[in-house]
C-alpha cells in the first residue's frame, strides 16, 4: 500500500499546523495580557492621586505595624466561621428534610420551616445581626446568651442555614424518582431510602453551590464586628482611625483572601468536573 | 411455602386512575408457583402501572392483590414488609450510581433484611457470578454496559430471595445486541423455578419462556392463554391488531 506514506505526510502537516496554531494562540494571550494589565497599572500608577493613595493604603511600615494585631483578630473570624459553618450544615439539612417531608403530623413544623426560609432570606444579613445582637439581650431573659460573638454567630447561622437548606432541597428534588422507587423496591423504608440512596447523591450534586455559600459566609463573618467583637475588620478599623491610614484594612483583606481563594479554586474545579462528566 | 394450589400472586379486579385517566380498569391475573407470565400490550396499556401496583409503589383504587393468599393491598398492610417479599426490575435499571455494583446488590439485604455485611456480600458475589458479572463487583454502574447494568439490577432484585419477580420491560432500554444477555439471565431464573411476571415487547422471548401470555389492552386483560395459542391464533380482534402492528414494525 502506497497510501500509508501519503496519510503519514498529511498527518505530519496537520500536526505542524496545529503546533503553529497553538504557538500563535499563546503569543496572542501573552501580548494581550501585557497590554491590558500593563495599561491598567500605568493608568492607576500615573493617576494624580496615586502618591497619596500609595501612602494611605499601601504603606509597608503601617502594614508591618498593624499585621500582628489584625492577625490576632482574624483568628476570631476563623473560629466563628468554623463553628457557624458546622452548625449551618446541620441546621440547613434538618430544615431541608422537614420541608421535603410528607407526613401530616409534621405539617406545623413544615409551615415553620417554610416561613423561616422565606423570612430569613428576605432580610439583609446585616439587619439580622443587628436585630439579634441587640434585641435578644434587651429581652433580659435568663438562659439566653448575651455574648456579642455568640449572638452574632447565631444571626449568621440562622441566615446561612436558610440558604443552605434551599440548596439541599434543590439537591434532593433533583434526584430522579426512579431512585426512590428502586430503594423502596429492594425493601428499604422511606427513611432508609432517603439516608442511603437519595441524600448521598443529593449532597454530592450540590457540593459546589454549598461551598459557594461557605465562601460567602467566610466573608460575612466581619458583620459581627458591628456588635463589638474584636475581629480582624474591627481591629483594622480601630488602627486605621488612630493613624489615619487605611493599610490595616488591606492587611485584613489579604488575610481573608488567603482562606477564600483556595476555596474558590476548589469550587471552580468541582463545578468543572461535574460539567465535564454530565 | 404456600399450600398446594394457592397461587403466589393473585390480582383481582384492580383499578387505578391517575387523575381523570383510568389506566387499569379491572385487571384479573393469577400467577402460580414457578410460573412465568408474559404481560404484553401496547405502550401505555398499563403494564408498568400494573407491576408498580403489585409492588405497592402505586396505591390502587379498587380490587385487591394477594401474595401467597394474603391480601397485600389492604390499607392496614405495611407496604415495606410486602416489598421485601417481591422483586421489581425497572426498564431504566435505576441502579444506585453512588454505590458499587456489589453495594447495589447487597443494600436491600443489609438494610431491609438486616443480614450481616459478610453474609450479604458472599451472597451478592455469588449472584453476580451467576449473572456473568464476576470481576465487576467494585465498578460503578456508569462504567458498565446497559446489558451489564440490567443484569446487576436483576441480581439486586433477586438478592432478597423474593417470592416473585416483576420484570418491567427490562430489555426496552437496551441496544439490540445487548438484549440477548439479559434474556439469558431471565431464562436462567425461569429454569431455577422463579415465579415471574414479565412485561415485555419481545414476543419471541415470551413464546419461549412464558407459561402463559396475557394481553393487556385498554386497562383490562382481554385475552390470555398459552403463548402458542395467543400469539398465533388470537381469539380477540384487539390482540390480532396488536400483533399485526408488531409484525409490520418488524418486532416479531
Amino acid at each position: 500500500m502506497t497510501g500509508t506514506a501519503v496519510i503519514s505526510d498529511r498527518r505530519l502537516a496537520r500536526q505542524a499546523a496545529k503546533r503553529r496554531r497553538q504557538r500563535r494562540g499563546q503569543a496572542i494571550a501573552a501580548i494581550s495580557s501585557i497590554v491590558v494589565l500593563g495599561g491598567l497599572a500605568v493608568w492607576i500608577l500615573t493617576s494624580p492621586g496615586w502618591p497619596s493613595v500609595r501612602e494611605t493604603f499601601f504603606s509597608w511600615s503601617e502594614f508591618r505595624n498593624a499585621f500582628p494585631e489584625v492577625l490576632g483578630g482574624f483568628w476570631l473570624d476563623v473560629k466563628v466561621f468554623v463553628i457557624v459553618e458546622i452548625a449551618v450544615l446541620i441546621v440547613g439539612l434538618v430544615v431541608a428534610l422537614v420541608r421535603t417531608s410528607a407526613g401530616p403530623a409534621l405539617f406545623p413544623i413544615r409551615l415553620i420551616a417554610t416561613v423561616y426560609t422565606d423570612l430569613i432570606r428576605g432580610v439583609p444579613t446585616l439587619l439580622l445581626v443587628y436585630l439579634i445582637g441587640f434585641g435578644i439581650p434587651a429581652l433580659r431573659l435568663t438562659g439566653l446568651p448575651t455574648e456579642p460573638v455568640v449572638l452574632g454567630g447565631i444571626a449568621l447561622g440562622l441566615s446561612y442555614s436558610a440558604y443552605v437548606a434551599e440548596v439541599y432541597r434543590a439537591g434532593i428534588a433533583s434526584i430522579h424518582r426512579g431512585q426512590r422507587d428502586a430503594a423502596l423496591a429492594v425493601g428499604l423504608t422511606e427513611a432508609q431510602a432517603l439516608r442511603h440512596v437519595i441524600l448521598p447523591q443529593a449532597v454530592r450534586r450540590v457540593a459546589p453551590p454549598l461551598l459557594n455559600d461557605f465562601l460567602a459566609l467566610q466573608k460575612d463573618v466581619v458583620l459581627i464586628s458591628i456588635l463589638g467583637p474584636q475581629e480582624a475588620f474591627r481591629i483594622a478599623q480601630i488602627i486605621q482611625g488612630e493613624n489615619f491610614n487605611y493599610t490595616p484594612l488591606i492587611a485584613a483583606a489579604l488575610l481573608f483572601l488567603i482562606i477564600t481563594v483556595p476555596l474558590a479554586r476548589l469550587v471552580d474545579r468541582l463545578g468543572g468536573q461535574t460539567g465535564a462528566i454530565r | 411455602m404456600s399450600a398446594a394450589g394457592t397461587p403466589v400472586l393473585e390480582v383481582r379486579g384492580v383499578t387505578k386512575a391517575f387523575g381523570e385517566r383510568e389506566v387499569l380498569r379491572g385487571v384479573d391475573l393469577t400467577v402460580s408457583e414457578h410460573e412465568a407470565i408474559a404481560l404484553i400490550g401496547a405502550s401505555g396499556s398499563g403494564k408498568s402501572t400494573l407491576l408498580r401496583c403489585i409492588d405497592l409503589l402505586e396505591e390502587i383504587d379498587d380490587g385487591d392483590v394477594f401474595l401467597d393468599g394474603e391480601v397485600i393491598t389492604d390499607p392496614a398492610v405495611e407496604p415495606v414488609a410486602v416489598r421485601r417479599r417481591l422483586g421489581l426490575v425497572f426498564q431504566a435499571f435505576n441502579l444506585f450510581p453512588h454505590l458499587t455494583v456489589l453495594e447495589n446488590v447487597v443494600l436491600g439485604e443489609m438494610r431491609a433484611q438486616k443480614v450481616s455485611r459478610a453474609e450479604a456480600e458472599e451472597h451478592g458475589r455469588a449472584l453476580l457470578r451467576r449473572f456473568g458479572l464476576e470481576g465487576r463487583e467494585r465498578d460503578r454502574p456508569d462504567d458498565l454496559s446497559g446489558g451489564q447494568q440490567q443484569r446487576v439490577a436483576i441480581a439486586r432484585a433477586f438478592a432478597g430471595r423474593p417470592r416473585a419477580l416483576l420484570l418491567d420491560e427490562v430489555t426496552s432500554a437496551l441496544d439490540p445486541e445487548l438484549v440477548g444477555e439479559v434474556l439469558h439471565a431471565i431464562r436462567d431464573l425461569k429454569t431455577a423455578g422463579m415465579t415471574m411476571v414479565i412485561a415485555t415487547h419481545e414476543m419471541g422471548f415470551a413464546r419461549e419462556v412464558a407459561d402463559e401470555v396475557a394481553f393487556l389492552h385498554d386497562g383490562t386483560i382481554v385475552e390470555s392463554g398459552s403463548p402458542d395459542r395467543v400469539l398465533t391464533e388470537p381469539e380477540r380482534e384487539e390482540t390480532r391488531r396488536f400483533l399485526a402492528r408488531l409484525l409490520e414494525s418488524g418486532r416479531i
